[in-house]
């Protein structure tokens, strides 16, 4: 069995599971974000009572934070009182940031775990080596009941990512070159498992990216085997017990893509989906309005970082805007006691409080028709961040930054020379 | 578990969400309204046409595209018994079995039906039999949670019973 089949027997209390079976399983944390009042709703529809276990069910406030109309505002107001009511241990309000990089931050992620979630970017936490996913109101207001959810076991597909980029080529450029090569249907309903020499070896925050974005190609979760760097990072936060499982040796994965990215170029997603990926060479001039560094995928310190050491002593083009949210305030913090903030804002950046921000187009720095966004969050339909007749351009938070200096798409490379980022 | 047997409606691969209830009918709120326009995207008279118990066929990634409860909404109101298909997007999926509407993955089965056969399933078995042309298939086996929640009625009433033995 693959170690995901392995997670999913052991929370079914099955010893074995197989391809296309549908089990129920336990759920070790339950996660509602605020676009999810009618969860609570559903759940009264059912007979809910009280929460299965306060321990295992939060609240994330982080599409609406703060709350930018009324009546989002009332939705935080009918939550907070659920909350209450069922006096639910861990809560994040609207003071804390984005669901993907709070609930790691307080220890509530660790290998081995099933975490369901409202949201279909749960597949991130398949960096920690946990089975993440997203469910709709009705899966979730049955958890909130009973704490079990029905799973169907998926195919598996291995993506082998061997190799190491070049300074300035960032997880995001590895994971939109795979999209734009797999397509954006390439595993639905399969769950992806990401290895090789690039992935053994590579840090947290850029394993999430990966995974966050492997439900762009359709998939129900991702997985990582916990690297050392994972395993650190979760004793720093925790003391829970858990357990990693292997892979056996015989496991035959459903498919196997195999991919080296030494001499990736920065990689751009151009309007309007995903998988329409070129490398930034090959595009044409285009000039940028806005440039949106943030988000479950591109808010972290490390992006951060990157953007600073870009901006740092330089003034962004003028008729470009730059808005930087940070993922979560313990990011925040972070990169004021770094310095990065005040490089940014000196920069002439323009930064909100920690949360999705303008990711889904909900406040926060939307745009306009006819403008250009570049973006290191994660969808660019149209319409995702403001008018549908914007353009979104996904990319990393270098390219991202790079493109603000400038006011036009820009490789971030050329003001790097070798630096790390 | 209600026999399913019905005529046969065949689709092809790749059938999204906006192919079976077009995203300007989002706004209804209404079952059989927005059953009056079902599978509309891919076949304006198909509302029309369908009885009570027909069984739709098709390719793979059926349910694709938007994550709109109101497609197996529009669909179950419809009077749809059943769909088979090579494969099913997942959040459809998820939604179409809570809401009781039985989902059978039967790789192929495009090829082996035509329109208007008359099919019957087994969802315990997961077979389904032509009895047009006399020859039976085998689909992927339902589990028995997925089955009980078919029974149900779906998941809600499911778990209506579940709270009120609690
Ligand atoms: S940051 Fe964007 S993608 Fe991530 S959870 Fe928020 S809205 Fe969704």
């Amino acid at each position: 069995m693959h170690a995901l089949e392995k997670i999913l027997a052991r929370h079914a209390e099955k010893d074995v599971v197989t391809t296309g079976e549908i089990i129920k399983a336990k759920v070790d944390l339950a996660e509602v974000n605020d676009l999810y009042l009618q969860t609570i709703y559903s759940f009264y529809e059912m007979g809910g009572k009280k929460v299965w276990d306060k321990n295992k069910l939060c609240f994330v406030f982080d599409h609406y934070a703060p709350a930018p109309t009324i009546k989002t505002a009332q939705i935080h107001k009918e939550m907070r009182e659920f909350v209450q009511e069922n006096n639910l241990t861990h809560h994040f309000d609207i003071n804390t940031g984005v669901c993907h990089q709070v609930m790691h931050e307080a220890g509530l992620v660790y290998p081995g775990m099933i975490l369901v979630a409202t949201d279909s970017h749960t597949t991130t936490h398949g960096a920690f080596g946990a089975f993440g996913t997203g469910v709709g109101a009705t899966d979730m207001a049955t958890i909130m009941i009973s704490g079990e959810l029905w799973f169907r076991v998926p195919e598996i597909v291995e993506i082998k990512i061997n190799g190491k980029p070049e300074p300035g080529v960032m997880a995001k450029d590895v994971i939109l070159h795979i999209l734009g090569k797999l397509g954006a249907d390439a595993c639905v309903y399969k769950a992806i498992e990401f290895c090789g020499t690039y992935i053994d070896d590579l840090d947290v925050a850029e394993r999430m990216v990966i995974c966050n974005m492997a439900v762009e190609m359709g998939a129900k979760t991702a997985y990582m085997v916990p690297n050392q760097k994972i395993l650190d990072y979760i004793r720093t936060r925790t003391n829970k017990e858990f357990e990693i499982y292997d892979t056996d040796e015989d496991f035959v994965y459903a498919e196997n893509y195999v991919f080296d990215i030494n001499n990736l170029s920065p990689q751009i997603a151009v309007p309007h989906s995903v998988d329409n990926v070129v490398s930034i060479d090959q595009l044409p001039e285009v000039r940028i309005d806005q440039a949106f560094i943030g988000a479950c995928t591109g808010g972290r310190l490390e992006d951060i970082q990157a953007a600073a050491e870009i901006l740092r002593g330089q003034k962004i083009n003028p008729h470009t805007r730059l808005i930087i949210i940070p993922a979560s305030n313990e990011v925040l913090l972070n990169a004021i006691k770094f310095g990065f903030i005040e490089d940014l804002i000196k920069a002439g950046a323009t930064l909100s409080t920690p949360g999705c921000g303008p990711c889904l187009g909900a406040h926060q720095g939307v745009i306009a028709e006819g403008e250009n966004c570049v973006t290191a969050s994660n969808r660019n339909f149209p319409g995702r961040m403001g008018s549908t007749g914007g353009s979104i351009y996904l990319a990393s938070p270098a390219t991202t930054a790079a493109s603000a200096l400038m006011g036009k798409l820009t490789d971030p490379r050329t003001f790097l020379k070798g630096e790390n980022v | 578990m209600r026999k399913i047997k019905g005529n046969a409606f065949i689709f092809g691969h790749n059938i999204d969400t906006d192919q079976i209830i077009p995203g300007r009918y989002l706004e209804l709120v209404n079952p059989k309204e927005i059953a009056a326009h079902c599978m509309e995207g891919a076949d304006p008279t198909f509302a029309n046409r369908v009885n009570s118990g027909d069984i739709i066929v098709a390719g793979k990634n059926f349910g694709c595209g938007s994550s709109r409860e109101h497609a197996p909404i529009a669909l179950v109101n419809a009077g749809v018994g059943a769909v088979i298909a090579d494969s099913f997007a997942r959040i459809f999926y998820r939604n179409a079995v809570n809401l009781g509407l039985p989902l059978l993955i039967c790789k192929g089965i495009m090829e082996k039906v035509n329109e208007g056969d008359v099919l019957e399933i087994n969802l315990k078995e997961g077979k389904v039999s032509n009895i047009s042309t006399g020859k039976s298939f085998n689909g992927e086996q339902l589990s028995e949670y997925a089955l009980e929640i078919l029974g149900s009625g779906g998941i809600k009433p499911l778990f209506k019973k579940i709270t009120a033995e609690m």
